[in-house]
């Protein structure tokens, strides 16, 4: 019940803020269009970053495909919207407008998280079979692969991009799944699941010596990660009408890595740092026109000199406030592990 | 019937006979002593049968079922559980929750019901918790419940490590070197622990260590193993006047 209470107040207050921002409560209120853009945006990759931080971060794999589920998550969706929602919204036709709309985007949502997480099992079942540094040089592939099969997609415009899909994901909608997917990843791994996960990030022949069935564990934690990453590039399609291949790159799966190590692999709070600050820092360093990802770049190298492990580590942002005082007087280091 | 048996175990790494056709038997509440010079192959010996390594020939008989191939984990969940001899523990864990990763092998959870929160999976969870604590104050470890493995001094991980084995609820303990790195006051400790541990669960332990007053103190059999090579089996006072023994420690070292 409690659960259901705070469902039902988040939902509300995502209505309000998302009424706030377009000006629909007084137009005062109202937020430029290119910052309301950039707030979605750093919705979006919030889902991204929390999404993959329980591959990378709490369950130690390293993928560097997540672009390429994005790509697969808003290509599906987009094209079910084009394709069928007119026939959805005929059908719904005893439903209000913004009912029928987002009836249409979820059920987008939901094909295109069916088919990445699909994309996610058959990559990771071959590659998480195997210990180390499979995964990532698979799922790079992977990416450039997907990459490739869309721009020979002419239903979905190859390489001039797919345009024309309905603008139905806003504020509200691109918020809800990130607290979704906070929600989902938080309960992954607060769960007997997530301890095993954490097992074999921290020593996986160790965790298969305890009996965990690590190759299921992994490839479970992947799908989910997809899935999620899925559900980011529905919303994506859906805020800015148009995809373009080029926006799935390697360079965009490198982004998210970014901010999760930014943030602190291990942490869920620290990913949702992590993509805030991302993209305040390369949308606020925009008046350094030229030099913006020099000095991006320079604010990233300093940051792991003087934190290598992010700004949360592997804490929560509660537990970083309150326990930091006592793990600077904690006993100092390990004994040798031979 | 033996509740572990090796006939004929090989190990090869390229020209190298790790483990030469070794033929080893160990019954319930037995424990047994596996000893050798450094490289002799105790280790291998290990990995061969929790299935890190698949033997290259022979065969691996547990409770009368061969295993030998199967994955690790399988072979864990059958009732054969390990420690490692460079401590292998889950760092960044707590004491509690290394202790509850190995419980959770027994445990037919899912994500599903993890997800959800069932009424049977928190009741789950609150017996694990439970059990695990009650494993801990065995080991005298309950107190550092909460710290990380990591943060332990080396003889508590040693501890843990046991801990976290015998959470997996094994018919058989593989413990290598568990004294490591011990002062004389807790390998002494460590003695009595493994031997009450045997009483108490009645498993077979295999145990390998290079202090000798530990392994000839509570051992029923000690089988020397040198350059992969079976040199001897018997009781401790039988094994210590052994000639062969004495040349292969004396000589070798
Ligand atoms: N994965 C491997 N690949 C190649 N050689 C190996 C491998 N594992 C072990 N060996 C070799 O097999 C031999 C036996 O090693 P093992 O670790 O079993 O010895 P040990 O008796 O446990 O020694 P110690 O007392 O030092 O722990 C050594 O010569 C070792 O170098
Ligand atoms: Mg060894």
């Amino acid at each position: 019940m409690r659960g259901g209470l705070a469902a039902a107040l988040v939902v509300a207050g995502l209505l309000l803020l998302n009424a706030l921002f377009t000006g629909a409560v007084a137009p005062a209120f109202a937020l430029p269009p290119y910052l309301l853009q950039v707030l979605c945006l750093a919705g979006i990759n919030v889902t991204l970053a929390v999404s993959l931080n329980l591959i990378n971060g709490f369950t130690g794999q390293f993928s560097i495909g997540h672009a390429g589920f994005m790509a697969i998550g808003a290509y599906s969706a987009a094209y079910f919207t084009v394709t069928f929602g007119e026939a959805v919204r005929a059908a719904l036709g005893f439903l209000p407008a913004f009912a029928r709309d987002g009836a249409v985007l979820l059920v987008a949502l939901a094909i295109g998280a069916f088919l990445a997480s699909i994309a996610g099992f058959i990559v990771g079942v071959p590659s998480l079979r195997l210990r180390g540094d499979y995964l990532a040089i698979v799922t790079l592939g992977f990416g450039e692969i997907i990459g490739v099969l869309i721009l020979n997609i002419d239903a979905v415009g190859g390489a001039r991009g797919y345009s024309g899909i309905p603008k139905l994901a806003n504020f509200f909608w691109i918020y809800l799944f990130a607290a979704l997917t906070i929600l989902v990843v938080y309960r992954v791994v607060h769960s007997s699941f997530g301890r095993t996960l954490v097992a074999i990030r921290e020593d996986e022949v160790a965790a298969e010596a305890m009996g965990v069935h690590t190759t299921r564990a992994k490839v479970i934690s992947f799908v989910v990660s997809s899935a999620l990453a899925g559900i980011a590039g529905g919303l994506f399609a859906h805020y800015l009408m148009y995809v373009n291949v080029r926006s799935f790159t390697f360079l965009k799966s490198f982004e998210i890595i970014i901010m999760i190590v930014i943030g602190g692999l291990g942490s869920i709070s620290g990913s949702v740092l992590g993509a805030i600050l991302y993209i305040s820092l390369t949308e606020g360093l925009r008046e350094f026109a030229q030099y913006r990802m020099v000095l991006f770049s320079l604010l990233l190298v300093i940051l792991m000199i003087v934190r290598p492990q992010g700004i949360l580590g592997h804490k929560e942002f509660v537990t970083f406030l309150t326990k930091r005082r006592r793990s600077i007087g904690a006993a100092p280091g390990t004994p040798g592990n031979a | 019937m033996a509740l572990l048996q090796l006939s004929r175990v090989t190990m090869r790494f390229g020209g190298l006979y790790a483990v030469n056709e070794l033929d080893l038997s160990i019954d319930a509440g037995h424990l047994y002593g596996l000893i050798g010079p450094n490289g002799a192959g105790k280790t291998t010996v290990f990995n061969v049968i929790t299935g890190v390594y698949t033997p290259t020939s022979g065969d691996i008989r547990f409770d009368g079922e061969a295993i030998a191939g199967e994955r690790c984990g399988r072979i864990t969940r059958r009732g054969i559980a390990r420690t490692f001899q460079n401590i292998r523990l889950f760092g960044e864990m707590t004491v509690l929750d290394n202790v509850k990763v190995a419980f959770d092998c027994r445990q037919a959870t899912t994500l599903g019901t993890a997800m959800l929160r069932t009424a049977a999976h928190r009741r789950e969870e609150e017996r694990v918790a439970l059990e695990s604590l009650e494993l801990l104050k065995i080991f005298k470890l309950d107190h550092l419940a909460g710290e990380k493995a990591k943060n332990l001094p080396y003889g508590n991980q040693r501890r843990l490590e046991i801990a976290r084995a015998m959470a997996t609820a094994p018919r058989v303990l593989l413990l290598d070197e568990p004294a490591a790195g011990m002062n004389p006051q807790e390998s002494i400790e460590l003695m009595d622990l493994i031997r009450w541990i045997r009483d108490r669960f009645r498993m077979a332990i295999l145990l390998v260590e290079h202090n000798m007053r530990v392994v000839m103190g509570i051992c029923e059999t000690v089988h020397v193993l040198d350059y992969g090579s079976t040199i001897a089996i018997g009781p401790p006072a039988q094994i210590q006047r052994d000639p062969k023994v004495i040349e292969a420690y004396l000589g070798g070292a």
